[in-house]
């Protein structure tokens, strides 16, 4: 990472009695494309309308470029944004809309012919110049309201939800076409999203909110693989999740009871925690296999009874019974075509690597 | 053919239930606005006569089983080459034009607040907006000849405030005549900003303002042409009724505010020339109707594009 191009600092929103930002502190890269990904009430749109300008935090300074534009107006930062539902100026066309912004800069009209143009062309719309928004689909409108937004060069792109109102298959090809346009224009960013889809496709880095304060914040992988809470372990994919007591803590592996599991989990690593402490074990279904024969390895081996099985076509997803009661979901990618499933109530053996359990102390 | 085919046919052949619901409302402008509209245009072409209703008969029907319709355009006539009526049309046109654009821009910042207003607050201030329907528009007028009187709280007020030295002459007045008609005609101005105003998308002022708009600019940019709807609508339900306004200028203006609802009324009761009376109320509807189509076609038009 280079110099911060973007700079939160102690930022904080308060609407009355109500926290909606709390103490957020953040930098961003140039170039980089930053998701901001939490449920809804997170705090993550008004940290996104911070940024535009639209709302003045109660503490903390905004810096764009080495300039605070904390008290600057949103028609004066060098931001723009796309908004969920586009906000596409019906009673324009795509060109005047797309145009709206450099005629506000005062450019010359064929200057501003010209960079219409050639935008239009970037994002796939040539010939549609003349039409109203209303007579565009959601696709189209969408890309529309990118064009507008990118065509001023902003120094920061905002895009909030910029992909929810596609469906899934537009949604798909949508994304790749963001980020390809992303990486020709080189403008940074930031996007808000709920979906962790969206965010692990789209991102170079997540950061993950939950009431108004980013959780962790890291590369898609990072936060997949490391979650440092149970809430962005269970937040981004699907996860096991277990209480258990650190039993032992060497700096080489470290092993924690796990009533629910009815055994001890082996950690290829050391934890380093104050012993006896509990704490949470995430394992990742796709991260566990089945067999019927009892593996060869010494730790992390159960046995179990397959509850359930649900056939996804890409992988399975199996819950497993343990003879603690306790349910485990297991996913197995469907490699060959006419694999052997296991069945319901089929007697199981599930292991794990070592360095699949993630331990997380909050 | 069974019982529920025959029963399918006459539910093909009878209207929906949809239709009869319209058909309420129709049927009440047909026999309240229609036929007594009809009625008046036939009095327009009739001749007046010294007798009860005065007028002669259009349509007669004589012993040599003949129908004999007779029109008379001199009604017409009379009314256009009368420069008492050309004026009171001019006058009546004028004063409702004005009133119309005063009752816009008042009405106008007024709706704007109702409608960003806190949604709590909003039903309160809509309410008192249409409140002084809930007393007799009359008795409004009345209250503003005791408001603008020479001794009334106005001229008082002014006084006090050593602005006049003697009481202004108010009531009689243009002055009076506009005052009496944007009070009376204000909530109709709100009623349609306020729609128009309140579904207009928030988002789209942002997106506006983090183009690079200054708020004014936003206004004028993307408020002003997103509520055009309104404010026509607003308008037209101002000016139409302005224009043939009788009461207020009645009261409250003076002997050289000749608006054409006061020639109307002239015409019919002190002159008892129905007539011409009628004549003046086919030319001031059928103004009203083209410039009502006119302003329809320009939107229709702007739409389209």
């Amino acid at each position: 990472m280079s110099e911060a191009y973007i700079r939160l600092e102690q930022l904080t929103k308060r609407f009355g009695e109500f926290v909606a930002v709390r103490q957020v502190s953040l930098e961003i890269a140039k170039g980089e494309v930053f998701c901001l990904l939490g449920g809804s009430g997170c705090g993550k749109t008004t940290l996104l309308r911070m940024l535009a300008g639209f709302e003045t935090p109660s503490e903390g300074r905004v810096w764009i470029d080495g300039v605070d534009v904390t008290d600057v107006p949103p028609y004066e930062r060098p931001v723009n944004m796309m908004f969920q539902s586009y906000a596409l100026f019906p009673h324009m066309t795509v060109e005047q809309n797309v145009a709206f912004g450099l005629r506000q800069d005062g450019l010359g009209r064929a200057v501003i012919a010209e960079q219409v143009r050639d935008m239009l062309a970037l994002v796939q719309l040539e010939g549609y110049g003349k039409r109203k928004p209303h007579q565009l689909s959601g696709g189209q409108k969408q890309r529309v309201a990118l064009a507008r937004a990118l065509v001023k060069r902003p120094k920061l792109l905002l895009l909030d939800e910029p992909l929810g109102a596609l469906d899934k298959k537009l949604r798909e090809q949508t994304q790749f076409e963001l980020v390809k346009l992303q990486e020709k224009l080189g403008v940074t960013f930031v996007i808000v999203t709920h979906d962790q889809e969206e965010a692990m496709t789209l991102a170079t880095r997540i950061g993950v909110m939950r009431g108004g304060e980013i959780l962790q914040v890291g590369t898609p992988t990072d936060i997949y693989e490391f979650p440092n809470s149970r809430f962005v372990a269970d937040f981004i994919g699907s996860v096991n999740m277990m209480a258990g007591r650190l039993s032992v803590d060497e700096a080489d592996h470290a092993r924690i009871d796990c009533p629910e599991l009815g055994a001890t989990v082996y950690i290829d690593h050391g934890v380093s925690g104050p012993p006896d402490s509990s704490v949470s074990v995430a394992i990742r279904p796709e991260k566990i296999q089945l067999s019927t024969e009892r593996p060869s390895q010494k730790d992390n081996v159960i046995s179990g009874v397959i509850a359930g099985v649900a056939y996804l076509g890409g992988a399975t997803r199996y819950l497993v019974r343990l003879p603690t009661g306790f349910l485990l979901k297991v996913t197995e990618p469907n490699v060959l075509r006419h694999e052997a499933h296991f069945q319901k109530d089929e007697a199981v053996w599930l292991c794990w690597h070592g360095s699949a359990p993630v331990v997380v102390t909050r | 053919m069974n019982l529920a085919s025959l029963k399918r046919a006459a539910q093909r052949l009878l209207p929906s239930g949809g239709w009869y619901v319209i058909a309420i409302p129709y049927l009440w402008l047909l026999l309240f606005f229609l036929i007594p509209f009809l009625i008046v245009l036939k009095i327009s072409f009739a001749n007046i006569a010294l007798a009860m209703p005065p007028v002669e008969p259009v349509f007669v029907w004589t012993q040599e089983q003949i129908l004999q319709i007779r029109l008379h355009f001199s009604n017409f006539g009379f009314v256009f080459g009368d420069s008492l009526y050309i004026e009171a049309f001019l006058t009546s046109v004028r004063i409702a034009g004005v009133s119309t654009l005063l009752a816009l821009l008042l009405g106008y910042p007024m709706a704007y607040g109702i409608a960003r207003a806190p949604s709590g607050w909003r039903n309160v201030l809509f309410l008192l907006v249409v409140l002084p329907f809930f007393t007799s528009f009359l008795l409004r007028v009345y209250a503003w000849l005791g408001l603008l009187g020479r001794s009334g709280p106005l001229n008082g007020l002014l006084l006090h405030l050593g602005l006049i030295h003697e009481p202004l002459q108010l009531l009689q007045t243009d002055f009076a005549v506009y005052v009496g008609m944007v009070y009376s005609y204000l909530p109709f101005m709100i009623l349609p900003l306020y729609s128009a105003i309140e579904k207009l998308d928030l988002n789209l002022l942002e997106a506006a303002a983090d183009l690079g708009c200054r708020p004014a600019q936003v206004f004028f940019k993307i408020t002003l042409p997103l509520t055009k709807e309104g404010i026509f609508a607003g308008c037209l339900l101002v000016f139409i009724p302005a224009v043939g306004e009788y009461v207020i200028p009645a009261l409250l203006g003076g002997p050289d505010t000749l608006m054409i609802g006061r020639v109307v009324w002239d015409e019919f009761f002190a002159n008892r020339d129905w007539p011409v009376a009628s004549a003046l109320a086919i030319v001031l509807l059928v103004l009203l109707a083209g410039l009502v189509l006119l302003l329809q076609r320009i939107q229709a038009r702007e739409e389209a594009t």
